[in-house]
């Protein structure tokens, strides 16, 4: 039996992997990834299958536990942001090696055009790299199509499945039908056939290297294959032949119909299908390449030596260099005549993101400002989370955002070469995620800084996902070596300016490490906690 | 039947409920449907903005293309201004007149309304206003909902009834209260 459900791209990941009968989702919360674990979390057939669901702390234990569910044979999904896979990658490159037992997903969302995120890194590059087969969906309804699909990818070739979305393809509603009742949970643990590929020492690293390159050829014939999810369609006009990967096969159909008069490739699985496009290559005078993210494929296709064929893409500029795709650009570059359209409005003004009113991260830079306006040689170093605002006006306190956890670092290495004072200003689930070996670093050396960890008790950026230290910060940085007399927590509210104030002061004056614990619940969360209270 | 809407707003101000209900109306009819939001660092009082796609037929793309909306509803007057060039040349354009200002180059509001006035269709609506007339200021969305629900190409039951399933699990009082809201808004508009 069918039913049809109205699903974000990530809503129908999430109910695939439920229906294919997870034992756990494992991620750490990043747009444009974050409503997968949500859905989950809020789904009454996952409670009653027991599935899984706490927020990890940071990608790599989730990739890590996904891989433990895996060795004893069951299946996992793991969930994270294209720069989330960073954090991740030593744990996924080798379990290109160590293979699977039961099936493994992971879901990886990118980011184009950068909405809320430092880059735009196409995650289909660590796929190749680690030798990781990818499927790309074009629509939600292979989205969650391709779940049940990946798992026996997964299994039937004892390897990982990267799955990649990109911004439209995660947060597009749209009707997908999907399975009434979901494939029951494994219960029983199974091991490994060939446990010691799990035993990544040199010798065993050696023996298994070969099989995975070789086994990703037949990964590429699988996804050429009509089981796979790339298709050929063919057509009389050979002057041109159009390869769309992913989502942008949409933008494709948008502007030309189903009927389109030269041939089109549409790529959602890779390795990309070798074959197919020697085909189009020979037959047609020129192909453009259309993909979001980077010109992974175009790249591929061009190579450096001269072509018979003329390659189009974003390297030739029939499409922007960097950016997402959508159906202007695709139809401009498709050479169709433009739209009729309106001209800007000169009115219009940007309107960036705010941290919002009386939100405590506010206080914190508020305080800040006022005490280092005293020390004309500061630097404030700052890391991803809301608190990146206070880059802005009205405060303009920050001077760096790089990584997850790379505040207290920076600001080590600053102090190392002499700056004064050199502050970092982190948020609680950041510091948790990757911040507790930067503090222990800087613990090490008794490293002249003040590290500020603005907790508001939440992942707020995200939307206000359970945050992995809560009620835990004190504890985790006096064990680290901090030492407990230059541990602070203040309260960020105006009314208490005078004492936070002075705090800050006197951490600067200690010439040695502190930590300075602004704690005040983020008020989204609150506005909804007494909204709960209130029903 | 095909309705290429875009839905402005500033991040935390409701366009998603409005959305919402017209999703669940047009499911309802049977149509397909496609919906792009925008979650993430711009919810934080930037500008926020979503794509809503209804039509008899298979829809392709999840974005609408340039010159083809057939509205913006919009929650803010700039904002709605700022996707004149996906708006088609018969498109309308239904706006809240009360601005957002959270950010210091805000325009003269007059420059907005003159620039308003110059588009060939558009419905004007203090929305907040009536929001607290009816007695329900946290309405404002819905209101505008109501303002532009006879351009939507569903009857005005459908959308009523998509208020009911929507609003249903919190209670009976938000339900009627957002009733009101939207038959305020359909009659400021007709």
């Amino acid at each position: 039996m069918k039913v049809k459900k109205l699903l974000l791209g990530d809503e129908a990941v999430a109910l695939g992997a439920i229906n294919a009968g997870i034992t756990g989702v494992y991620a750490y919360p990043g747009t444009p990834s974050t409503e997968i674990t949500e859905y989950i979390q809020g789904s009454e057939t996952a409670r009653e299958a027991g599935i899984h669901c706490t927020w990890c702390t940071n990608e790599k234990t989730a990739m890590e536990t996904a891989l433990g569910v895996s060795y004893v044979g069951q299946r996992a999904i793991v969930c994270m942001k294209h720069v989330g896979l960073n954090v991740a990658a030593d744990a996924f490159v080798n379990s290109a090696i160590t293979g699977v037992n039961g099936g493994v997903i992971v879901v990886v969302a990118d980011d184009p055009s950068m909405h809320s995120s430092q880059n735009e890194q196409d995650s289909r590059f660590y796929g190749k790299f680690a030798f990781i087969p990818i499927l790309e969906p074009s629509d939600q309804q292979e989205a969650y199509d391709m779940m049940e699909y990946g798992f026996r990818l997964s299994e039937e070739n004892n390897i990982p499945v990267m799955m990649r979305l990109t911004t439209r393809m995660a947060h597009s509603r749209a009707v997908v039908e999907v399975a009434a009742k979901p494939i029951p949970r494994r219960e029983k643990l199974t091991f490994p056939k060939d446990p010691s590929s799990w035993i990544l020492l040199p010798a065993n690293a050696r023996r298994k290297y070969p099989q995975v390159i070789s086994s990703y050829e037949e990964l590429e014939r699988i996804s050429a294959s009509k089981e796979g999810w790339n298709r050929y369609f063919d057509a009389p006009d050979k002057s041109l032949g159009v390869i769309a990967c992913g989502i942008a096969y949409n933008y494709l159909r948008e502007n030309v119909g189903m009927n389109y008069k030269h041939p089109i490739l549409k790529i959602s699985q890779y390795p990309a299908p070798s074959d197919l496009i020697r085909k189009m290559a020979s037959e047609c005078d020129s192909i453009l390449v259309m993909e979001e993210g980077q010109p992974l494929l175009e790249e591929m296709i061009k190579g450096i030596l001269p072509t018979p064929v003329k390659v189009l893409g974003r390297l030739s500029g029939a499409l922007p260099r960097m950016g997402e795709l959508n159906p202007n650009s695709v139809r401009e570059a498709l050479g169709l005549p433009a739209h009729e359209t309106n001209r800007p409005s000169s009115v219009v003004v940007p309107r960036p993101p705010a941290l919002c009113r009386g939100c405590g991260h506010r206080d914190v830079y508020t305080a800040l400002n006022e005490v280092l306006a005293d020390y004309p040689g500061h630097k404030v170093f700052s890391d991803i989370g809301c608190y990146t605002l206070g880059a802005l006006p009205p405060f303009r306190t920050i001077s760096s955002c790089i990584d997850m956890g790379s505040s207290i670092t920076v600001a080590r290495g600053a102090a190392d070469a002499g700056l004064w004072p050199s502050i970092a200003v982190i948020g609680d689930s950041t510091f948790t995620h990757s911040g507790i070996t930067s503090l222990l670093d800087a613990a090490n050396v008794n490293a002249n800084i003040v590290v500020v960890i603005s907790d508001n008790l939440t992942t707020g950026m995200t939307g206000g996902q359970d945050s992995a230290g809560t009620g835990k910060l004190e504890a985790i940085c006096a064990a680290v070596g901090v030492d407990p007399a230059h541990i602070r927590t203040v309260i960020p509210l105006p009314k208490n300016m005078p004492e936070i104030t002075r705090i800050i002061r006197e951490e600067i004056e200690y010439k040695g490490l502190s930590v300075i614990i602004p704690r005040r619940e983020c008020i989204q969360t609150a506005k909804r906690h007494a909204k709960k209270r209130k029903q | 039947m095909k309705k290429d809407i875009i839905l402005a707003g500033v991040g935390g101000q409701g366009i998603l409920s409005i959305a919402a209900v017209i999703g669940e109306a047009a499911l309802k009819e049977g149509f397909n449907i496609k919906q792009a939001e925008v979650h993430g660092m711009s919810q934080r009082g930037g500008d926020v903005q979503s794509n809503l796609r209804i039509s008899s037929n298979p829809i392709a793309s999840d974005l609408i293309p340039k010159g083809c909306a057939d509205i913006i509803i919009s929650l803010e007057p700039m904002e709605a201004l700022r996707y004149l060039p996906w708006l088609s040349k018969e498109g309308w354009i239904v706006t809240n007149t009360t601005p957002f200002v959270n950010i210091p180059n805000y325009p003269q509001i007059e420059s907005i309304m003159e620039e308003l006035r110059k588009i060939k269709n558009t419905i004007l609506v203090d929305v907040d206003t009536i929001a607290r007339d009816v007695g329900n200021p946290r309405g404002a969305n819905i209101v505008l909902l109501g303002a532009c629900s006879h351009l939507l190409g569903m009857e005005s039951q459908k959308f009523e009834e998509g208020i009911r399933r929507i609003f249903s699990d919190k209670g009976e009082e938000v339900v009627e209260a957002n009733l009101k809201a939207f038959r305020a808004g359909r009659a400021a508009s007709l």
